[in-house]
């Protein structure tokens, strides 16, 4: 498989008044598509960090990281935020989803942004909304939506640009176990189509899912390992008690996608 | 994005707090709506203004009789009766670019039928109509004839008309002057009011031969003098110039030394129109200041709401930077959006501004001129009352730093 991500020395470093913080130390990663990698750390790790220069929301201080065959590190605003439109999705713990805006438009937004016509951009919307299996609540506002539905709404305005790869952060943790389950089943099959999925994330829990673990302290990487077995969201799944089925395949199964109303 | 997209999210950010985007438009719609009360009656003023001068005529001088000094107790102009209708013959003689018609003025109760009316009388002559641009409506003006043998004819005003006649014809009627029965032959057109607010069409216009012999009596050891003389300068001539050249030829048949006063006063009437015309225009250029005083107070409104929605909205900017928005998609978004606030509260001033200057109109009696110009003035300022207001809130939301934005709480 071909390196997505390659970084190099990459570090980042704040000024809060006399202290200096190093965020990150001299991370060199090399990432490869299709992967399906876990950020780990506590709090203060650098692990946001490392996701904010990841998703081009941020300049490294130092180091190189090219996304795809393109070096990003020295890129300016308008720059970044193209390679941001075009060629990563974001998935946020607290879904940041527009309020008062169909599930419709807000899957739409980032193809606004690429400057796509409305008739196509609301056909992408469309269909990228049934493969997370929302195809019945297009018309639907977030506060109509469950925790885990906005939570796929979410995703599914991350894939909306087919983009390179999928940066998720704290992707459940606003979410319940069953959901969280669920919203990780979604994260494997994506994978398991090619898309490559970094998450970050404190939680064992959710890492276990993830074919490789990168384990980060005080702003270094201290340990990368591969997880030749990780979990299958969808055994355990299918092993919790029957509540619903799961529409987690790229089917329209519009019925099965009510079964998240009232779980988170 | 496009235009239409920009002004969708603009309207759909508004309409969630309508309250406070009401509140915001205010100022933008009270200034807008004060603007266009203001021009609407400024305008109006100086079209009374101006409709007053024409009815006066233009290039007109006033020369009335000097003061007298009766043992050292000096009078006012027209105490003594230094002109004469010689005087006038004179000035008709020597100065071809000008028309001088004599005046001779008297009030008398007139009487027809059993209604009676007090006014005021002219003896004037002929030119009198063509110097005061007022001609005849109804019947004739003096024959050459009427002058000369000083008959007991007489034209009258619109409101004299009015007052004695009501709905009848005035034309060939007889009327009583100090018991002096006079025909009326003619009905002068409406003049409407002064300058000074008095009624120009309450007066009666006889030949001035007439007036001396039968009305006014007089003075018989002055028997051509005059109060007043009217002098029309003609088209394209200097004013200033024929000015001079009346008071010299009035100096000299009056026999005055050099360093001696003028026995008579000359006025250029339309000098003192020109003025108060000015004065109207710098009171109308006042008001209209003042109104968009207001415009600015409401475009700092403007400014202060987009300041509050940029911080509300933070994480919204964060998200849509992250999304793939560039700097001038965020300040394209919240312009647009300071410029659908000023917009929209300068459409409904238009219509407020425009119904409120009707209103006065109709209810005060004012003269409303509204002018399109004054609409497009207003617009275009709301507009750049948006642009220039919203642009510092927009500039602000563009340059947040994506990471900060999506992090704010």
């Amino acid at each position: 498989m071909p390196v997505l991500i390659r970084t190099r020395a990459l570090s980042k470093v704040y000024h809060v008044g006399d202290n200096v913080i190093h965020a990150l130390r001299e991370v060199s990663i090399d990432i490869q598509q299709g992967e399906l990698v876990a950020i780990m750390g506590p709090s203060g790790s650098g692990k946001s960090t490392l996701m904010n220069v990841l998703g081009c929301l941020d300049r490294p201080s130092s180091g190189s990281y090219a996304l795809g065959d393109r070096e990003v590190s020295d890129l300016d605003a308008d720059a970044l935020a193209e390679v941001r439109n075009r060629g990563i999705g974001f998935v946020f713990q607290s879904f940041n989803l527009l309020p008062r805006t169909s599930a419709l438009e807000n899957v739409e937004l980032p193809l606004v942004y690429a400057g796509i016509d409305t008739r196509a951009r609301q056909q992408r919307a469309h269909s990228m909304l049934e493969r997370v299996g929302l195809g019945a609540r297009t018309d639907h506002q977030p506060a109509q939506l469950s925790g885990g539905q906005q939570q796929r709404v979410a995703i599914a305005r991350a894939l909306v640009t087919n983009p390179l790869l999928i940066l998720a952060d704290e992707p459940t943790g606003a979410l319940d176990s069953r959901t969280s389950l669920e919203i990780m089943a979604l994260f494997q099959t994506l994978n398991r189509e090619g898309m490559t999925i970094i998450l970050v994330t404190h939680e064992p829990d959710v890492a276990r899912f993830a074919g490789r673990i990168l384990r980060f302290l005080d702003g270094a990487l201290v340990e990368d390992t591969i997880n030749p077995q990780p979990d299958d969201a969808h055994q355990l799944l299918a092993a919790l008690p029957p509540v619903n089925t799961l529409p987690l395949s790229s089917g329209t199964d519009k019925n099965a996608s009510s079964s998240t109303v009232g779980s988170a | 994005m496009n235009a239409i997209g920009l002004l969708r999210v603009a309207l759909r950010a508004l309409a969630i707090n309508k309250l406070r985007s009401i509140l915001t438009m205010l100022g933008i719609i009270i200034g807008v709506g004060a603007v266009i009360v203001m021009i609407a009656v400024g305008a109006g003023a100086q079209a009374k203004v101006d409709e007053q001068i024409r009815a006066l005529g233009s290039n007109l001088l006033l020369i009335m009789s000097g003061a007298t000094t009766s043992g050292g107790v000096r009078m006012g102009f027209g105490s003594n009766f230094t002109l004469s209708e010689d005087d006038a013959l004179a000035l008709n003689r020597e100065l071809p670019e000008i028309i001088a018609a004599p005046a001779l003025r008297g009030t008398s109760q007139v009487v027809w039928g059993n209604t009676n009316w007090s006014t005021v009388l002219f003896g004037v002559t002929a030119e009198y109509f063509e110097v005061r641009q007022w001609p005849v409506v109804r019947g004739r003006e003096f024959e050459p004839s009427d002058l000369l043998a000083a008959t007991k004819v007489c034209i009258i005003g619109q409101t004299v008309a009015r007052q004695l006649f009501g709905d009848a014809d005035p034309i060939d009627q007889v009327i009583r002057i100090k018991r002096v029965p006079f025909t009326v032959i003619g009905v002068l057109e409406n003049k409407g009011q002064s300058l000074m607010g008095t009624d120009q069409d309450d007066l009666i216009v006889m030949p001035i031969s007439t007036a001396r012999k039968r009305v006014l009596g007089g003075n018989q050891a002055k028997q051509r003098s005059v109060g007043t003389i009217w002098v029309k300068v003609r088209e394209d001539e200097d004013a200033k110039r024929v000015e001079d050249s009346v008071r010299q030829l009035l100096r000299q048949r009056h026999r005055l030394q050099s360093g001696q006063d003028d026995d008579f006063s000359l006025r250029n009437l339309s000098e003192v129109m020109a003025a108060q015309e000015a004065s109207s225009r710098v009171l109308a250029i006042l008001l209209a200041a003042v109104a968009s005083v207001s415009l600015i107070v409401g475009g700092i409104g403007i400014m202060n709401i987009m300041l509050v929605s940029v911080t509300e909205r933070t994480r919204e900017i964060g998200l849509r930077m992250a999304l793939g928005a560039r700097t001038r998609d965020i300040l394209g978004q919240f312009l647009v959006e300071a410029i659908t606030l000023s917009l929209l509260g300068g459409l409904i001033g238009i219509v407020i501004g425009v119904a409120t200057s009707l209103a006065i109109g109709e209810w005060a009696g004012w003269r409303i001129q509204l002018s399109p110009e004054s609409i497009v003035l207003a617009g275009t300022f709301a507009f750049a009352i948006g642009v220039f207001f919203g642009f510092y809130p927009a500039r602000k939301a563009a340059k947040l730093h994506p990471v900060e934005a999506l992090r704010f709480e």
